[in-house]
């Protein structure tokens, strides 16, 4: 506590006859504001640049000195380094809108322009890379198959783990299963995928398959699913527990239907959000999915599509038509993964569970 | 009394252990927790097998080759220009994420009204859920053209600095951009974890603090920062594993070539998960392997990073426990 405030000499005294500090008017901040953007404006008009970074970080630049200046005069130093951090703290929360706005909009504006019901249910196939037309069903269709046999297998083993942890765990095995899952949250995507690749393609000598894709995506979905049931679980009082199990319920009926239907809104917002995670997940997909114009409905046989796989090999064709399909792709991904994650948090909300009769 | 209690324990449990529900029920979700630590010991084993079968036929070596072609005659491939562009990339998107990250869990927890605040927090969560292929397209449509402008402007004031000298004439494809990029793509998993620390600073320091007479930023730097101080750390390292591994949008991004160059603004370089991307199509069996071993040293760095924040995480969690 070095920096605790001493009575250092106060660089400003008091006014006369008041007690307390003369303070700035409440309109000096939008005042200064409106000043430095009109300034750097200004700068940014008269030497010629294009791009409105540098306005923005000029317009920024003196917000904050001539801040400092002025609160310097008038309050005293203390109250500048104030007023400094808080306009500095307003300017990453701006740094941060400003890139999501940006990503939104374009996405949205440039979406639309070839959105519609022909470009949902038709796939690519006898489209040429050059022309407009084509679709994503086979993509859409992909997707949907390989999220939801990713979703059948991560999310029995992601909830009994979880229901170990809480339910049975203490011993050296449930701290390794801890810290373990913990760590798998951060493997990175490519990496589930290339361990997919040496075991069920190289090992086992497979081709590539939708099955293939959706068990790197399960080894993502894993964790996640753990990691949220887990709180969910724990949230659960002992007091539901202690009754069943004094009725005489064994256990295992005490956890199906008195632990898990009391967190059953949390478990489902968590495995929600999961999905929806994975959904936007390429790397994998890539390296076993392997991608095909053609609707393919059999996840176990074949190459299959994706929505992310799609986006990303319609950037890499490069032709106008082209990225403009992958911005309409982007654009139904993103919808459909924020579609997940609103409906997952309306039921936490919806199901919570009511503390307090 | 004293007697029978022990006797009478002993057989309740032996009667529940031997209920043959509880003995399947317990069974399959211990089944599951190993089954976990077991797909975490195979991605390693398998990975190592095949990275075995992959640096004996390499005629380099394998860490200090600026080459990548296995599919050669001898093959040559090493990763020391994807491990230099990943930690530089990283780098990067540390230096701008973390500080923003820092300002943007304040601003939540502290700064922003109240009833700003919530739907904040929200908009934070939504943003870590957009894919990361739609901030690869973002990027190389919409950013890289915008950087043009201001990669021009580094090169002519910060020129002298030789790492923002733009010595090569090109699209801003480079690591710099992508460090930024990755920078956009961290920063609510940092600010997510920072905010949630941040929310624990017991609510007696700071009315202490403001008790006697600090001003918000007094409060902030006394009381909420030393307290943050490991959750900032650990939220970091989460975000650096995140920016390490990042793929399809370094891959989307990137103009990919096989040199090192101190002079971020050029387009080029590489990381280990972009090359996987890039390779992966083109290579043949051998080139797999090659892929494959790159991709295991940077699951050995993502282990390390992501296990060092979790065991710091951990660590806070006792001594918060006892001082609150």
């Amino acid at each position: 506590m070095s920096h605790a405030i001493q009575d250092r000499p106060l660089s400003v005294a008091p006014r006369r006859g008041t007690l307390s500090h003369a303070r700035l008017p409440r309109w000096t901040p939008a005042a200064v504001a409106a000043g430095s953007v009109l300034a750097g404006v200004g700068t940014g008009l008269a030497a010629g640049w294009h791009s409105k970074v540098q306005w923005g970080l000029i317009s920024a630049l003196l917000f904050v000195l001539v801040t400092y200046a002025l609160t310097t005069k008038v309050e005293g130093s203390r109250q500048a380094k104030d007023r400094v951090a808080t306009s500095l703290v307003w300017v990453c929360f701006v740094l941060a809108v400003v890139p999501l706005l940006s990503l939104a909009w374009v996405t949205v504006s440039k979406g639309l322009a070839v959105l519609d019901g022909y470009f949902l249910t038709h796939s690519m196939n006898g489209v040429l890379d050059a022309e407009a037309g084509g679709g994503i069903y086979h993509a859409l269709l992909g997707t949907v198959e390989q999220v939801g046999i990713a979703t059948l297998i991560a999310a029995p083993i992601g909830l009994l783990t979880a229901v170990y942890l809480v339910e049975y765990g203490g011993g050296k095995l449930a701290q390794a299963v801890t810290f373990f899952v913990d760590v798998m949250t951060g493997i990175p995507s490519i990496v589930a995928g290339l361990f997919v690749l040496t075991t069920w393609n190289l090992t086992l000598g497979f081709g590539p398959s939708g099955f293939a894709g959706a068990m790197a995506l399960a080894i993502l979905m894993m964790p996640v699913v753990v990691r949220s049931t887990e709180e969910m679980l724990k949230l659960v009082p002992n007091e539901l527990r202690e009754a069943s199990l004094a009725l005489g319920i064994p256990k295992w009926r005490t956890i199906l239907k008195v632990v898990l239907p009391t967190a059953i809104g949390g478990i489902t917002t968590g495995v929600m959000l999961a999905v929806a995670r994975i959904t936007g997940e390429t790397a994998p997909v890539l390296l076993l999915v392997f991608g095909t114009k053609l609707i393919n409905p059999n996840p176990f046989e074949g190459a299959q599509s994706s929505l992310p796989l799609y986006v990303y090999e319609q950037y890499a064709v490069g032709t106008d038509a082209a990225v403009a399909r992958a911005w309409a792709a982007a654009l139904v991904l993103i919808a459909f993964v924020m579609i997940l994650n609103l409906v997952a948090r309306g039921i936490a909300r919806w199901k919570a569970p009511k503390t307090g009769r | 009394m004293a007697t029978t209690t022990p006797e009478l324990k002993r057989s309740r449990s032996a009667k529940s252990a031997t209920r043959p529900g509880d003995r399947i029920f317990s069974g399959l979700s211990r089944g599951s927790g190993i089954t976990l630590l077991v797909i975490m010991a195979a991605i390693a084993v398998f990975l190592s097998y095949r990275t075995v079968i992959a640096i004996s036929k390499d005629s380099t070596n394998f860490f200090t080759t600026f080459e990548w072609n296995p599919a050669g005659d001898p093959p040559v491939f090493g990763i020391a220009v994807l491990a230099f562009g990943t930690v530089v990339s990283s780098i990067v998107a540390m230096v701008i994420a973390v500080p923003v990250a820092i300002g943007i869990a304040l601003f939540i927890s502290h700064y922003a009204p109240r009833r700003l605040a919530k739907p904040l927090a929200y908009v934070v969560d939504l943003l870590a859920a957009v894919p990361s292929i739609i901030y690869g397209l973002w990027g190389a449509i919409f950013l890289v053209p915008y950087l043009a402008g201001l990669n021009e402007w580094l090169d002519q004031y910060l020129g002298w600095t030789y790492v923002f000298d733009k010595a090569n004439e090109g699209p801003a494809r480079s690591l710099f951009t992508v460090g930024i990029l990755l920078a956009i793509m961290i920063l609510p998993i940092i600010t997510n974890v920072t905010r949630e620390v941040f929310l624990q600073v017991p609510k007696m320091h700071e009315e202490a603090a403001l008790a006697l007479g600090a001003t918000r930023w007094e409060v902030i730097r006394m009381s909420v920062l030393p307290f943050g101080r490991s959750g900032i750390i650990s939220a970091s390292m989460l975000g650096l594993g995140r920016a390490l591994g990042e793929t399809m949008a370094v891959a989307v991004v990137l103009s990919p070539s096989f040199l090192i160059s101190g002079h971020l603004l050029d387009p080029g370089g590489g990381t280990f998960a972009q090359n996987i991307a890039a390779k992966f199509n083109e290579a043949n069996e051998y080139g797999r392997d090659a892929l494959i071993a790159s991709g295991l040293v940077l699951f050995a760095i993502t282990l390390l990073v992501n296990g060092a924040a979790r065991w710091i995480i951990g660590r806070r969690k006792e001594y918060s426990g006892a001082a609150a």
